[in-house]
């Protein structure tokens, strides 16, 4: 019992670190809350579907959704987001236009039905137990991104740059930084971790245009209150929801588990209005 | 930023604007005289939204805050009508509690949140946090356990059978369908004259004045968390209105009334219609209202595409609504007209 | 005939319209007569529209197919689409359009059980009748109302026949989605799985966004029922069966669905996650019946599409020819006179014989307990003959209490 709930723990952690550090990479280092990211994990997805289909094997499927993704963010910041910088609002009303348009678009393109990607992974035994072996697979790539994430941050000039431009863009400015290459860059890192989520997730959940709808509320929560440092805070939320959703989940069901997450959601944000994060001055 | 909105909006209005009103009150009253039942009950869902849309575009025009979550109170409202009207068997004083309640929790909400000091974008998130949270509760009410009084809250389907309005002094039935016309459409004319008063009055010249620079209002003396939290509430009023009267006009309520789509919605026709008018909400209400009814009648696929693009359009070209913008045209228009009259 | 551009025009209100081409209509002798017209409210667009778009179509071919054959009454029929685009709101809209400006003689559609309670009113309002073409949780009874699919009482008791009597597999965990649907097909479930001397030992739901379904695999495993029997609905639960293949197996513990194959499950998933699931059903592809393979044929050749049909795309036909035969009947297509003609209405359909029962206006017709194949369909099993919507009958008398409009739940 024992290695089940600890195992359901890590496995809700990893979900919610997967669907939401895109998000939180945006909006902690930009400020653009960025409300298409459900459908850029939608697109994600479809990119997984259409490179199985070709044939590929799926891990360089989810190479192709995180670089194509990406692409497509940088696309996007080019295209919408940089003439918005500093209009926090218009930057949501914007992000919410493009994820209006892209369920639209896709549904045209590929139809409502949902596609799928074969899992052909099989399960793994222990202590009487079953366990899909892909969920195992899950939880590394969101260990992996959280691990790419920090070291870029940490180690890479691309890094100090933006970490600088995030605490004192003014200064950062002043210091010859090219802000507009550095937005440019960040967004799209945070589209391409939604995609490369969106394209590991496409195994279980299969592509369908509307699958940004399941995750955005969730990643939207997440990000809200781990605050603005985008990897303490979706460390911090996520495992906080994911012990609170993994344990009551299997204890009652699943929608007690839900519910008594958005309680912990509405308690810490009454506790801590602007996030886990929100008072820390510096970190990542 | 502050040239974006309405700098004569304390002033009183002037006659041309009182007939206006008055002409506006006119065709309200003949409309439905002239028009079949289906074009009332079009004009009707309209007239509620108009409301919701100017609860919103009030706070964040004129008093510099943006809620994501006015559906919140929308939903509340709808749904504080159709329990209390339900249990109680009348209707006139469950309408009245309905307005109110979300307004006692918009108190609560808006103290934690506007006494907190929170940041002017958390509070905007909280909100649309907040509106989430909601649905999510409400959708996961389906079992036969979750029942207040004798009201089934039946979870994803919504309750639908929500009793209509009986006024006593005009008889015992319900409002007809064209008893809902005149009374969300002469709702829409009074909360719209009542805000335009409200904004002439000392509490509307402050609200203003704190949208400008709050730091300055309160050197001044002025409680600015107070004044803030009123006008919180107002909006939080006229928004639970708009949520009364959309189930007393489709019979139903739904978990849909607090989704991002609805929240995000409202935000659409405030945005097209233009924030820095009290009749900008209420235009653009009305021109996306209608386009997403009429795009759903002929067919061109897939109507999200139609309504992202122009969002995406109008953030981008137009950022400051479909009024102020022709507004300034017509304006730029006007003194090139002088100026060459001048000229000869 | 192929579905083309030319077949649609604006009715006077705006709304899009499905008319057959005036060759073929004057070929029938139709060209003059004023038409008959039905709306079709279902969701082109939004969340929902992986259950509508067959639907539209199939509904498109019924009439198509009248009209073909000399129309209804003499006179032609003229199609109304309307996109409610998932919203019930729309709904609400389209209905009292369709009624009061666009003057239809029926309304069909409509998807969710939340879409036809708001539509149900309206109808009681203007006068109208309303076909609703889905399967749904049972218990409306309202003369205006016609249901042609499938409730708890008509589909459940086979399916439960089948896995606990025939098979033996008496200890079912059930699995449902969160709303009323879920939660009234889990309680038929449970009465019949007791009354067949099985047991239940979980019932669990979910709600309709619901991805991660570790948690319950893992209580699954824990319980070892003999089966679980699953009432998940949309997109997100799909995700359900691809876990449970993963990490369960149906060869470890079979699945039984009631609504496995509506939302095309079959069609989307992998050859593994769709071998092996047993299903109860009104109608699926791969009947083996004459007029199962015709009508897939006129499907294919009307739309253009040769992907899976399923039974929600062949209730939108279902329902128009049901109301076709009804009018016939009546002499007239008002809709108070329809109603009157209700009670026996009969047609013989791609899923067997169709039979409007007067005293709930829901539909006896056979259900088929069918297998999931490797090939995305179903293999049938074992057909049971015209069952009655017993659950329904057993508490609603339209003949008794014609003015009811009630929607009642089961105590069980």
């Amino acid at each position: 019992m024992i290695v089940t709930i600890i195992y359901l723990v890590m496995y809700s952690i990893a979900l919610l670190t997967l669907i939401s550090l895109g998000l939180a990479v945006i909006f902690g280092l930009m400020k653009v809350i960025n409300l298409a990211h459900g459908e850029f994990i939608m697109l994600g997805a479809y990119v997984c579907v259409l490179c199985t289909d070709a044939g590929l094997p799926l891990w360089l499927a989810f190479l192709a959704a995180f670089v194509g993704v990406g692409l497509f963010g940088i696309v996007v910041e080019r295209l919408l987001i940089r003439f918005l910088y500093g209009r926090i609002i218009d930057t949501l009303l914007a992000t919410w236009g493009l994820s209006l348009f892209m369920v639209g678009i896709i549904t045209t393109v590929f139809g409502p039905q949902a596609r799928s990607v074969p899992l052909s992974f099989g399960n793994v035994q222990m202590g009487g137990m079953s366990f899909s072996s892909y969920n195992f697979v899950l939880m590394a790539v969101a260990a992996l991104m959280i691990a790419v994430t920090w070291a870029i941050l940490r180690y890479t000039t691309f890094g100090l740059i933006v970490r600088g431009t995030m605490q004192r863009a003014d200064m950062a400015s002043a210091l010859g930084v090219n802000r507009n290459m550095v937005y440019m860059t960040t967004f799209g890192y945070g589209a391409a971790l939604a995609g490369l989520a969106g394209a590991v997730l496409a195994p279980m959940t299969g592509a369908s245009p509307n699958m940004g709808q399941f995750f955005i509320s969730k990643a939207f929560v997440t990000v809200i209150v781990g605050g603005q440092l985008p990897l303490t805070g979706t460390i911090s939320a996520s495992g906080l929801f994911g012990v609170i959703d993994g344990s009551v989940s299997y204890f009652w069901s699943s929608i007690v588990g839900e519910v008594s997450t958005l309680v912990a959601a509405v308690m810490l944000l009454r506790l801590l209005p602007s996030g886990i994060t929100g008072k820390m001055r510096s970190g990542l | 930023m502050a040239t974006e909105f309405a700098s004569d909006a304390a002033k009183q209005p002037k006659l041309w604007w009182w007939g206006a009103v008055a002409a506006a009150a006119v065709i309200l009253g003949i409309v439905p005289t002239m028009t079949d039942i289906s074009l009332q009950l079009d004009l009707s869902i309209l007239f509620v939204f108009m409301l919701l849309a100017m609860s919103m575009g009030f706070l964040w025009g004129y008093a510099g805050i943006l809620s994501f979550g006015q559906t919140i109170f929308f939903g509340l409202g709808g749904y504080a009508y159709t329990i209390l009207a339900m249990n109680m068997g009348t209707t006139g004083l469950p309408f009245l509690m309905a307005v109110l309640l979300p307004v006692v929790f918009a108190a609560v909400l808006g103290y934690f949140m506007i006494y907190g000091q929170i940041s002017d974008i958390y509070l905007s998130v909280i909100t649309l946090v907040v509106t989430l949270i909601f649905e999510k509760s409400m959708r996961s009410t389906s079992g036969p356990e979750y029942v207040i009084g004798t009201v089934r809250l039946n979870g994803q389907n919504g309750i639908p059978g929500v009793p209509g309005l009986v006024l006593p002094w005009i008889g015992d039935a319900p409002l007809s369908i064209a008893g809902v016309f005149y009374l969300s459409g002469g709702l829409v004319l009074c909360v719209y004259v009542g805000l335009r008063m409200i904004l002439t009055t000392r509490f509307g010249r402050v609200i203003v004045g704190i949208r400008e620079n709050e730091r300055r209002m309160e050197l001044l003396g002025y409680d600015a968390r107070w004044y803030k939290l009123l006008a919180f509430m107002l909006a939080a009023l006229i928004a639970s209105l708009s949520g009364v009267l959309y189930a007393i006009w489709g019979n139903f309520v739904a978990p849909e009334m607090f989704n991002l789509n609805q929240a995000a919605q409202v935000v659409i026709w405030v945005i097209v219609g233009g924030r820095s008018t009290l009749i900008g909400p209420v235009v653009g209400t009305g021109v996306i209202q209608y386009l997403s009814n009429w795009l759903g009648t002929v067919g061109v696929g897939q109507v999200t595409v139609v309504l992202g693009a122009i969002l995406m359009i109008f953030v981008l070209v137009f950022p400051r609504g479909l009024l102020p913008t022709l507004g300034a045209a017509i304006a730029a228009l006007w003194s090139a007209k002088d100026r060459k009259g001048r000229g000869k | 005939m192929k579905l083309t551009r030319r077949n649609f025009i604006r009715t006077a209100s705006g709304a899009l319209a499905f008319v057959s081409s005036t060759a073929a209509l004057t070929r029938a002798g139709l060209a003059q007569a004023e038409p008959i017209r039905i709306a079709s409210i279902l969701d082109a667009t939004g969340g929902l529209n992986s259950y509508s778009l067959k639907q539209i179509k199939s509904t498109a071919m019924a009439v198509e197919e009248l009209n073909q054959s000399g129309g209804l009454l003499g006179r032609p029929i003229e199609l109304v689409f309307y996109d409610s685009q998932s919203n019930n709101q729309l709904n609400s809209q389209y209905a009292t359009q369709a009624l009061v400006k666009d003057k239809v003689h029926v309304v069909m559609g409509g998807i969710t059980s939340s879409s036809r309670e708001v539509m149900r009113p309206v109808m009681q309002k203007f006068r109208g009748l309303y076909f609703y073409n889905s399967v749904y949780e049972g218990g409306v009874c309202d003369r205006r109302h016609v249901c042609t699919g499938l409730v708890p009482g008509q589909q459940v008791a086979p399916l439960v026949e089948y896995i606990v009597k025939e098979k033996g597999l008496k200890r079912g965990y059930i699995l449902a989605a969160d709303y009323n649907y879920g939660q009234i097909i889990a309680k038929w479930m449970q009465k019949f799985i007791r009354a067949n001397g099985g047991e239940d030992v979980g019932i669990e739901f979910f709600p309709l966004d619901a991805t991660n379904f570790a948690p319950v695999l893992s209580r699954i495993q824990e319980t070892k029922p003999d089966v679980v029997w699953s009432a998940l609905v949309g997109d997100a639960q799909m995700g359900f069966y691809r876990q449970y293949e993963a990490t369960i197996g149906k060869k470890t513990i079979p699945l039984a669905s009631t609504t496995y194959g509506l939302g095309r499950e079959n069609a989307t998933l992998s050859a593994d996650e769709n071998d092996g699931v047993v299903i109860s059903t009104s109608f699926i592809d791969s009947l083996p019946s004459e007029a199962a393979a015709d009508f897939l044929k006129r499907f294919k050749a009307f739309s253009g599409e040769d992907d899976y049909v399923s039974e929600y795309g062949e209730y939108g036909y279902r329902g128009v020819m049901l109301w076709a035969v009804a009018v016939r009947k009546a002499g007239s297509p008002n809709p108070d006179d329809v109603i009157k003609a209700l009670g026996g209405t009969t047609f013989e359909g791609a899923g067997g014989t169709y039979t409007i029962d007067g005293q709930t206006n829901h539909t006896t017709m056979d259900v088929h307990v069918a297998v999931g194949n490797r090939t995305g369909g179903f293999d049938l099993v074992k057909s049971f003959s015209q069952q009655p919507p017993s659950d329904t009958q057993a508490v609603c008398d339209l003949n008794a209490n014609p003015d009811d409009t009630k929607q009642y739940e089961p105590e069980l």
